[in-house]
């Protein structure tokens, strides 16, 4: 086949992914750069604004707050959704039965539509009949506000936002547990290393990589969080859970001010790509 | 009972494990991590199915019951009519096969391309797929929201399934499946006169079976799962997928319809899991250690 002919062939193969990808993921990363710097309704013609969208953002009445709620949502579901995980997938590969099931279950709330997990949570989480409430009622402790609760709120998402997340994290560990040589196990049990310092010397330092990896990637993710408190708590009580995701959203849909959105966006994208490059390197470490 | 180790050597010895005290923790923490899991995993899917059973003074009723006094699926009817989950599952179930039947042919023929063709900038073109995985949803949501409002295809299937088949991660998958595929084999079937495209067909597809299953189930499901997207696009009440429909009426709904509904729209993805477990956890773990 000659080269043109093989050119051809490819780009036809080639061209619906194009298409999609131009229109659809590569010309709205440069769109969101343009909305930035204009105001504009979608009905109204835009103008550009410069740097207002930036500036009106900064200074809108929530701005840092919302930061704030963002980074703690992000570092309380980290201290879930990353400890936890890890020592989830440290005790299963310990045991030696019902592993299937334990696997099985443990990705069960994957698997379902968050948002089923968010309403049955909302249920839970009723200061009433709710089921926490009831569970705490029974061994005599008192019942919390949750959802209701300033204090309590953001504790609440990280809670729905783990247990629906925790699977997939769990997996990867396990299968990461698994490629660990036994060999090492066995050695650093001969040179005398009691069960802390084996996870120590052994187990942490061969999983250091994916744990690095999975930290940034959950950063990135739970960085984005929107449906939990578009659906749990509606950025309430008194805005102690509205993050930067769900502030860009009504800037966005409630408010039909596309620009300042978009400059929320690129704030949280730049944040964002710092820990992707940052992970990119981890990655590139890896492989050589 | 001596436990086996199987081929697994863990942190703790075979030796260990099996010594008297050993044996005793290993039981007690094999029963407390049962049952733990049970009751966080499993006990929550029990409540919102009898919740749905219960009557709607029942499941108000402090303290609530462990079991419905008199299970009845009234409240699945009532939920049925209400949600109009016929409609809904309809319209997901529409949506997520059409956007998998898109994104195979898309994704496929793509992939195909810059595995086996290799055409002039593949590098660059497979580059600029991967980036936009660089690029995190929420910040790309709203632009990608203008220019489905520029083409007017709010609304339209195609402003979900357009999107969706943009999807560097499904290339990325499939293009490295492909590398794997012996020149040897693609050359034989040239020889015997195939064409591009019969190549693909007849050669590359059928040796890919594997990684066409895992790339089709995450697809699907992601789709069926997704929230906020179809929140904005699919805005008509007689266009909305199944979530999105249940977070609109959920807050006119008594609380045992809504557990209803929610049975409802977890059932297909858990039938799902139940049939591709093997599928679904191997894509997972391939896709994120390697990826």
């Amino acid at each position: 086949m000659g080269v043109l002919r093989r050119n051809l062939t490819a780009y036809g193969f080639l061209c619906a992914a194009l298409f999609c990808f131009a229109v659809f993921a590569w010309y709205p990363m440069i769109r969101e750069f343009i909305l930035s710097f204009q105001e504009t309704n979608l009905i109204d013609p835009p103008t550009w604004v410069g740097l207002d969208n930036f500036e009106y953002a900064v200074k809108y009445p929530g701005f840092t707050e919302a930061w704030i709620a963002t980074l703690q949502f992000t570092f309380l579901a980290l201290v879930c959704g990353f400890v936890v995980p890890f020592v989830v997938a440290l005790v299963l590969n310990e045991l030696r039965h019902a592993r299937a099931y334990l696997r099985f279950v443990v990705y069960l709330p994957v698997m379902l539509p968050p948002i089923v997990a968010v309403l049955l949570f909302r249920w839970f989480f009723d200061p009433g009949p709710g089921l926490f409430n009831q569970i705490l009622g029974l061994v005599n402790l008192p019942g919390l506000a949750w959802l209701d609760s300033p204090h309590t709120a953001l504790i609440s998402l990280v809670i729905v936002s783990t247990w629906m997340n925790m699977g997939s994290a769990t997996l990867i560990y396990l299968a990461a547990l698994q490629n660990i040589p036994p060999e090492l196990y066995e050695a650093a049990e001969l040179d005398g290393a009691g069960i802390l310092k084996r996870i120590r010397h052994v187990t942490i330092p061969q999983t250091k990589l994916i744990l690095l990896l999975m930290l940034m990637l959950q950063i990135v993710a739970t960085m984005q969080v929107f449906i939990e408190p578009y659906m749990l708590t509606g950025g309430g009580p008194a805005g102690s859970t509205v993050t930067v995701a769900y502030m860009m959203f009504q800037f966005a849909f409630t408010n039909q001010n596309y620009g300042v959105a978009g400059a929320l966006g690129m704030m949280l994208m730049i944040v964002l790509l710092v820990f992707a490059a940052f992970q990119l390197r981890l990655t590139r470490e890896d492989k050589a | 009972m001596t436990i086996h180790s199987g081929q697994f050597r863990t942190i703790i010895s075979p030796l260990q494990l099996n010594s008297p005290w050993g044996r005793r923790i290993y039981w007690t923490v094999l029963v407390t991590v049962v049952i733990t899991f049970t009751l966080a995993f499993v006990f929550p899917l029990y409540w919102m199915i009898t919740g749905a059973m219960k009557t709607g003074e029942e499941i108000a009723q402090m303290p609530p019951t462990l079991f419905p006094a008199d299970p009845t699926l009234d409240a699945y009817a009532e939920a049925w009519s209400l949600f109009d989950l016929g409609t809904l599952l309809g319209n997901t179930a529409y949506y997520s096969l059409g956007g998998w039947i898109f994104c195979m042919l898309v994704d496929v023929s793509a992939a195909y391309a810059l595995s086996k063709l290799r055409p002039m900038f593949g590098t660059v073109i497979l580059g600029a797929m991967l980036a936009t995985l660089m690029i995190p949803a929420m910040v790309v949501l709203i632009p990608l929201y203008v220019t489905v409002v520029d083409l007017g295809l709010l609304n339209n299937p195609w402003g979900l399934w357009f999107p969706a088949a943009a999807n560097g991660f499904n290339v990325f998958l499939l293009k490295r499946f492909f590398d794997s595929i012996p020149k040897e084999l693609v050359e034989a079937a040239q020889i015997d006169g195939a064409g591009p495209v019969r190549v693909l067909w007849s050669v590359i597809l059928p040796i890919s079976r594997p990684i066409l299953g895992v790339v089709s189930i995450f697809t699907i499901v992601t789709s069926f799962k997704d929230f906020t997207w179809p929140l904005l696009v699919m805005t008509d009440s007689d266009k909305m997928t199944l979530s999105v429909g249940l977070s609109q009426t959920a807050g006119m709904v008594s609380q045992n319809a809504i557990m209803g509904g929610l049975v409802v729209a977890s059932i297909p993805t858990i039938i799902v899991f139940f049939i591709f477990q093997r599928h679904i956890m191997a894509g997972l773990t391939a896709g994120s250690i390697k990826g």
